[in-house]
């Protein structure tokens, strides 16, 4: 702050609050000085709340607290009254999404997802009666490490805050938040409530525990705490004391908060809390208004931070290429999430949080206002709401008797863009924000000079700024802040004509009153100007000074008038034009209205590939209605049908990928050897560019697994590409889940550098892994089947249950004794003959099914053993050669495996040879001599059965889910494009509206360019241009790039 | 029976160590041999229907219709085949690397960021058995490039039925590699767990690698200033290898491979055609389509490196790496198709150009993709890359279009007028395991 009133408000503020508040139990060091803070505002217009505003009335204030509040009451005896006619008082605004006062954690590692290639540190290092994992931090409460600091206080009182909600900002549980004003006293007076919130995030923060690595590890974690929890309730003996657990459980009662920080993290933490019977309040980040339905349907209410990006440098057409249309979207979207918010009706609070100086606060909101937001929202979400989510509103967010006295003195309605903040009352104690003074007037001048008086008008225009008239106007220098004063005055030389250079060398605007031509603010007078010093003493000024010749000088001033107010500009701007929204929200995204809708489609005079016994039939009708296959055959009519001619074409049902990583925001979480409790199903991201690009290749349907940086790994989720469809309606509804397992070289984490030190190290310990993990799910299912029996008599006897504990529920185990009851099935990243055998015995010894071998290039080696445990098989067409354990890889291997007479499947485990499956497949004709129908069923009918979804998709049948593709030429040729990819019987790419996209792709970035540069030019501050990397994952070692913004993530 | 037996025991030897035992290079060709009534794809646009190619002691003597064969000559009818050039992988690290994850079997990449006298050929294995494998999808030669980090050494282009790496060379040290710097910032990491979020406010590197890369480039233009000062000069104090072995450059003789995908790169690629007059071949080139008229003024090839990639941005055509080789040939770019895939390893390199047919060029522009501009950008072209008279009798038999993988079918193929045994690895594992599983289909009686 530059302000020259700033540094005196401060030094009032320290003199001011210092007795205010005392505490009985501190013994005095001197003489008691007993004060009550008794005030009275008097004839101020109060806006108590968003819905009651008093013109004309009085606010008093004893103790730190509001005694009344009424228009025209009288000041009552013994308070001291302050004039505050013309001014507006306010309640005091509260952030509850602070660190405020907290030790900074120190991060030793980042939030990164699984590395190959480090070392892990296993289990915790905390030294105490914790729980297991050092991102769990319950037992934090912050009041015990809170910490009053000033310095962090001011900025925040400056912006109009009072209150805020303190917690510290490390780990997935993050233990309870505090409310504390920003009054700078004693932390026993300024903490409010001392446990008023919990918290939780999806970011471990300083944990340098290798476990969670993944999101939706961090999502088992949680779920597995809630578990965990409640059966600590019992208080196992196994268990002993656990400070960890008690503490999460204590906190349950408070109000919860989660950092989401992003829309599908937000929805992801809601889900959570669904399945706890927890109502999240959810601090978000700066994209939800991208799916403001999904926001208002979790119930929850937000904290919205108020960063916004910032624009970029898109000057350079060569740096401006990589910038995503996405991005430069968002870039323009992002002011409309509060009022996107507002519009939906969704409860939210604002808060200073992300910003990248609490100084932009009023900025971007002011900018959020210019996009929508209103002022009575604005104000709601400042008090009242975040007051009423924690439950302290009897204390604070609104002005009424018996509150706390935190209130803003202002110049004018708040958010009106003169206004000016006077003072921030906390607790009843004054922190000046901005000078009151309104220095600005003509003042008369009065110097005695041992030769007599000069008589002078000084016009003032501001604290630094005015000029001295005597005869003429003269060189003036002043200075003003709000109690000393400077005045230096020369009179001008001779030639006083500017020179033209030296103006137009001026800043722009630059020129106007004060600092202007004439030198009113010039900072170089001659050295012969005469100097005054003065203080003020209200309307008078009183001083003495020296003049050129060193004679001794007294003065004085005298206000005569004030200078004219500039009224404020009420000028309503017009809501700025913006773009759409559209979902996804990415390039070949639809805007609400052209959202692809189900139709009743007839294909006319196709080559329909059935994948059936009825084989390959030509010049054939197809009708795809209400989702489904409505018939097959010649001469197929609908009146409502939209007619594509299919002739010279081909049609196949949608392609099946058996093995994908796309549309996922994470997918290892390989710091343990078993993670079956993580489910890729909790973190899908419906935002994959991917997602558009495969249904260009006709891919209909995807199996998105879990890595294979552990033996056992996460849950699958099955995905329908319907492209633009929430994480939700992603999912192919219905189907059987399954899980990732993997054997072999990445397992055994043979590509750590460090060295290994995570079980196992050989393909010996990951039989082991496996025979260890199925044996203790039998002993769970034991336990549990033992416990419901012995609950069921009791309730058959009518006894009471008290006494009879519960199991531990272990999300882990659950998955596995599911495997064990037929309930999930096994798909495994198989490639040697020696692991695969392996794994058939460990099965079979267990009893239970492998139900997919997926990769498995030594298939061909063992097809007989694997046909006899009844697996399937799933395996890339080609690949071989790029590590020890495919080396004996060798394309005929499908086509063996389907003549042994297996299910065979060719996946893609790849983002970019998924969108050409179908020439893929082609490939086992070349290899090993399968018929078309027999290659085009690798990629349809074939993964279909092995996915549990034969009855589905995966063939054109009457009856079936409408999924197929039109292709250009013959699907298994090289030359086959698909003409359309429909879903559900809704057309998701159509390769003619496709290159009408593409053209409004490049409209609508060549719009964008246009405003960021215009925003540079402008003059306002941009940020060199930020290629839009992406993030690529897939499995195994890849050794081919995906192109130059891809970030290849090994899983 | 006997001869499954002796199938048997050769297969075994195979397994072992690098070499396949049986897969023996053939011997020279002496004297004159005939394939008649063939579909010749020449490779230079044109197709001869019921074509004759003669060819004499390794070298095409004679192509077209009008031939005729005396009556005892060694024929070879190709009645319904298309006969192919051999095919030519443009960018390889073939024989270098054997399995990507073992550094012991890598020999691509030397330390350092100068090393003009570091030579792939050295390096080449001829009994790699990746190498059958190519030969099995018709590809007959190829580019042995070093990998690096910035001036990484030359490459040789090799044909491949060889003892050694000496019988391979069809020209050593024919090309020198420059890997351009990224000239372009990078992400900040730390993003895991979290699904979107990322974007404008992603952070910034502390330096700017823009300005790092081109002052790199400005030193090595110092490194060839100095280079072409020393080279004109017969006598030295003393000897610098490094300098010595960039002298081909200046005549042309040695092409300078430039591997860059952006515009930045591909630009700053043509400060050596203006300040050193090189032969400039831009490998990668994924962002040429961009600036195809500029490349083709100055004169400078591309070697699309990996067809079957994603597009650069996601605001980018779904289907704009395919279409990139269409862009280039409109033009009038000399480009190549290349197949970089470290898991493949080059074998689908026809497929690559195929997808490259799908999106705009004609099947006869693919297949020169892959054999003459691939020559050409070479050096080779006078020895290989067409079925043209003069040069060695390199081609490929197939029953079908190997532009597509469901038809591709190379029954025969000669180098050097050799008939080539066309064994692999993996087709010896195949037979192996039908055996197993007695899939054969029974013969006979």
């Amino acid at each position: 702050m530059r302000k020259p009133g700033s540094w005196l408000a401060l030094l009032l503020l320290l003199i001011v609050q210092l007795p205010a508040l005392a505490q009985p139990t501190f013994p005095e060091n001197g003489v008691a000085d007993p004060r009550h803070g008794f005030y009275a505002f008097t004839h101020a217009t109060i806006v108590k709340d968003v819905n009651s505003t008093i013109e004309n009335a009085t606010l008093v204030i004893k103790d730190g607290r509001i005694v009344s509040i009424g228009a025209g009451l009288p000041v009552p005896a013994g308070a001291v009254e302050v004039e505050c006619k013309g001014k507006f008082i306010y309640p005091s605004f509260i952030d509850i999404y602070t660190d405020y006062g907290t030790p900074q954690p120190q991060r030793t590692q980042g939030q990164g997802g699984f590395n190959f290639f480090a070392a892990q540190q296993a289990e915790s290092n905390l030294k105490g009666p914790y729980g297991w994992n050092q991102a769990i931090r319950s037992d934090v409460d912050v009041y015990k490490v809170f910490n009053v600091n000033d310095a962090n206080a001011k900025p925040l009182r400056e912006a109009g805050f009072g209150t805020v909600l303190t917690h510290v900002k490390d780990g997935v549980a993050r233990g309870t938040g505090a409310v504390v004003t920003l009054a700078n006293a004693k932390e026993n007076l300024v903490i409010v409530r001392e446990k008023a919130s919990a918290h939780y995030s999806f970011n471990k923060g300083t944990s340098t525990q290798a476990y969670p690595s993944s999101l939706m590890g961090y999502i088992a974690l949680l779920r597995q705490t809630y578990l965990d929890a409640q059966w600590y309730k019992n208080k196992p003996d196994q268990e002993g004391f656990n400070l960890t657990l008690q503490s999460f459980l204590d906190n349950q009662s408070l109000p919860q908060i989660f950092e989401g920080n992003d829309k599908w993290n937000d929805l992801r933490a809601d889900k959570i809390g669904d399945e706890f019977g927890v109502q999240y309040i959810i601090k978000a980040g700066q994209n939800e208004y991208q799916r403001i339905a999904d926001m208002k349907s979790s119930n929850a209410s937000f904290i919205l931070p108020l960063n916004f990006p910032q624009a970029q440098d898109v000057e350079d057409p060569v740096d401006a290429r990589f910038v995503s249309l996405e991005d430069m979207k968002h870039w323009e979207l992002a002011p409309t999430n509060a009022s996107a918010f507002e519009k939906a009706g969704i409860p939210f609070c604002l808060t200073t949080a992300d910003l990248r100086t609490p100084g932009l606060f009023w900025t971007n909101l002011r900018k959020s206002m210019d996009y929508g937001l209103t002022e009575a929202k604005a104000l709601e979400a400042l008090t009242k709401t975040p007051a009423t989510l924690l439950g302290v509103y009897d204390k604070v967010g609104s002005l009424d008797a018996g509150k706390l006295a935190n209130f803003l003195v202002t110049t004018g309605p708040i958010f009106s863009e003169r206004t000016n903040i006077l003072y921030n009352y906390i607790q009843g104690i004054k922190y000046g924000v901005k000078d009151e003074n309104n220095v600005a007037g003509t003042y008369n001048v009065t110097v005695n000079t041992p030769f007599g008086t000069e008589s002078y008008t000084l016009d003032v225009k501001s604290p630094s700024s005015a000029t001295l008239f005597g005869k003429d106007s003269l060189n003036t220098k002043f200075s003003f802040d709000s109690k000393q004063v400077k005045l230096s005055y020369a009179a001008r030389p001779v030639r006083v004509r500017p020179n033209p250079s030296d103006s137009t060398r001026r800043a722009p605007g630059g020129g106007g009153f004060g600092a202007g031509r004439f030198g009113g603010g010039e900072t170089t007078l001659p050295v012969n100007a005469t100097r005054l010093s003065g203080i003020s003493n209200g309307t008078e000024w009183n001083g003495t000074g020296v003049d050129s010749s060193g004679n001794e000088l007294t003065w004085t001033a005298v206000f005569v008038k004030a200078a004219e107010v500039k009224t404020d500009s009420v000028r309503k701007k017009d809501p700025p034009v913006v773009g759409k929204v559209v979902y996804p929200f990415m390039p070949y995204g639809w805007d609400a209205e052209h959202q692809p809708k189900q139709e009743t489609i007839l294909i006319k005079n196709a080559t329909v590939w059935t994948m059936e016994k009825e084989g390959i039939l030509k010049n054939t009708d197809v009708l795809l209605k209400a989702g489904k296959i409505a018939a097959i055959g010649q001469n197929l009519s609908d009146p409502n049908a939209r007619v594509i001619d299919g002739t010279g074409k081909h049609l196949s049902p949608g392609i099946i990928d058996e093995h994908s990583h796309i549309a996922a925001a994470s997918i290892n979480e390989g710091a343990q050897s078993v993670t079956s409790e993580v489910r890729i199903g909790d973190n899908l991201n419906p935002e994959d560019i991917n997602i558009y690009r495969q249904l260009s290749g006709g891919v209909t349907t995807s199996h998105i697994l879990h890595g294979s940086a552990n033996v056992i790994g996460g849950q699958t989720q099955l995905i329908k590409l319907r492209w633009g469809a929430n994480d939700q309606d992603l999912k192919f509804k219905n189907s059987d889940g399954f899980i990732k397992f993997a054997l072999g070289e990445n397992v055994k984490r043979t590509a750590a550098t460090q060295g290994n030190t995570r079980y196992p190290d050989t393909r010996m310990g990951v039989e082991q892994v496996f025979m260890d993990a199925f044996t203790r799910a039998k002993d769970y299912k034991k336990e549990w089947a033992e416990y419901n029996a012995a609950k069921d008599k009791l309730i058959k006897d009518k006894k009471p249950l008290t006494g009879l504990i519960p199991p531990r529920r272990d999300l882990e185990l659950d998955a596995l004794a599911e495997i064990l009851d037929n309930k999930r099935f096994i798909t495994c990243h198989s490639y040697v003959q020696s692991e695969i055998t392996g794994l058939i015995e460990v099965a079979d010894k267990l009893g239970f099914k492998v139900n997919t071998f997926t990769h498995i290039l030594e298939g061909y080696k063992v097809a007989d053993k694997m046909l006899k445990h009844g697996a399937n098989a799933s395996t890339f067409s080609d690949w071989w050669a790029y590590k020890v354990e495919v080396d004996d890889a060798i394309p005929y291997n499908a086509a063996i495996m389907t003549k042994v007479g297996l299910n065979v499947a060719i996946n893609s485990d790849d983002a970019e040879m998924a969108r050409r499956l179908n020439q893929e497949a082609a490939k086992t004709i070349k290899y090993g001599g399968m018929t078309p129908e027999q290659a085009l069923a690798m990629v349809t009918i074939n993964p279909a059965k092995m996915l549990h979804v034969a009855d589905r998709v995966g063939s054109l049948k009457v009856g079936k889910d409408a999924d197929v593709v039109l292709w250009s030429d013959n699907p298994l040729s090289i030359y086959a494009k698909s003409l359309y990819t429909i879903v559900d019987g809704t057309v998701y790419f159509d390769r003619q509206h496709d290159q009408e996209l593409e053209k409004s792709i490049l409209e609508e970035r060549t719009r964008l360019v246009k405003k960021m540069t215009g925003e540079k030019r402008g003059g306002g501050s941009v940020i060199p241009a930020q290629p839009s990397y992406q993030v690529i994952f897939s499995c195994s070692e890849h050794m081919h790039s995906h192109g130059l913004l891809t970030i290849d993530s090994e899983e | 029976m006997r001869k499954i037996l002796f199938a048997c025991l050769l297969c075994s030897l195979a397994l072992a160590g690098f070499s396949q035992a049986n897969v023996l290079p053939a011997p020279a060709q002496k004297g004159v041999m005939y394939v008649k009534n063939a579909t010749i794809h020449v490779g230079n646009g044109k197709v001869i229907e019921n074509g004759v190619i003669q060819v004499r002691d390794g070298k095409i003597e004679k192509v077209g219709n009008d031939i005729s064969i005396p009556a005892d000559a060694n024929v070879m009818d190709a009645k319904g085949q298309q006969v192919y050039p051999g095919l030519i992988l443009p960018v390889s690290s073939l024989g270098l690397i054997e399995i990507g994850a073992v550094r012991a079997s890598n020999d691509a990449r030397e330390l350092g960021d100068l090393n003009p006298n570091v030579r792939s050929i050295v390096a080449y294995n001829t009994d790699s058995k990746v190498i059958n494998t190519l030969r099995s999808n018709g590809i007959l030669a190829a580019n042995i490039v070093p990998q690096g980090s910035f001036l990484a050494g030359s490459s040789s282009v090799v044909q491949l039925d060889a003892w050694t790496w000496t019988d391979a060379s069809l020209k050593t040290d024919a090309g020198m590699h420059l890997y351009m710097p990224s000239l372009m910032p990078r992400p900040s990491f730390g993003r895991g767990g979290g699904g979107g979020g990322f974007g404008p406010n992603a952070g910034q590197a502390a330096t700017d690698p823009v300005k790092e890369g081109l002052e790199q480039i400005e030193k090595l233009k110092a490194f060839f200033r100095e280079a072409k000062a020393y080279n004109d000069v017969t006598k030295h104090e003393e000897t610098n290898l490094k300098y010595e072995s960039v002298k081909n450059l200046f005549n042309k003789s040695q092409k300078f491979y430039v591997h860059g995908n952006t515009v930045k790169q591909m630009l700053v690629a043509l400060d050596f055609v203006k300040e050193f007059g090189f032969d400039v071949v831009i490998v990668g080139g994924s962002e040429s389509w961009q600036i195809a008229n500029l490349l083709k003024e100055h004169n400078v090839s591309v070697i699309l490196q990996q067809m079957h990639s994603l597009p650069t941005t996601a605001d980018d055509d779904v289907d704009q790496p395919y279409k990139t080789a269409a862009a280039l040939q409109k033009a009038g770019v000399l480009f190549a198709i290349s197949d970089d895939d470290g898991q493949t390893r080059g074998r689908n390199l026809a497929f690559n150009a195929g997808t490259a047919v799908a999106y705009g060029l004609t099947k006869e522009e693919a297949l020169a993709a892959i054999s003459l501009n691939a020559a050409k950008i070479m050096g080779v072209a006078d020895k290989t890359g067409s079925i043209e008279v003069g040069k060695e009798a390199n081609f490929i038999i197939s029953s079908g279009d190997i532009l597509d993988m469901s038809t591709s079918n190379v029954t025969d193929a000669f180098i050097q007028g050799r008939k080539i045994n066309l064994d692999d690895k993996q087709k010896q594992l195949n037979q192996r395991y039908e055996e197993k599983y007695e899939l054969k289909p029974k013969k006979g009686f």
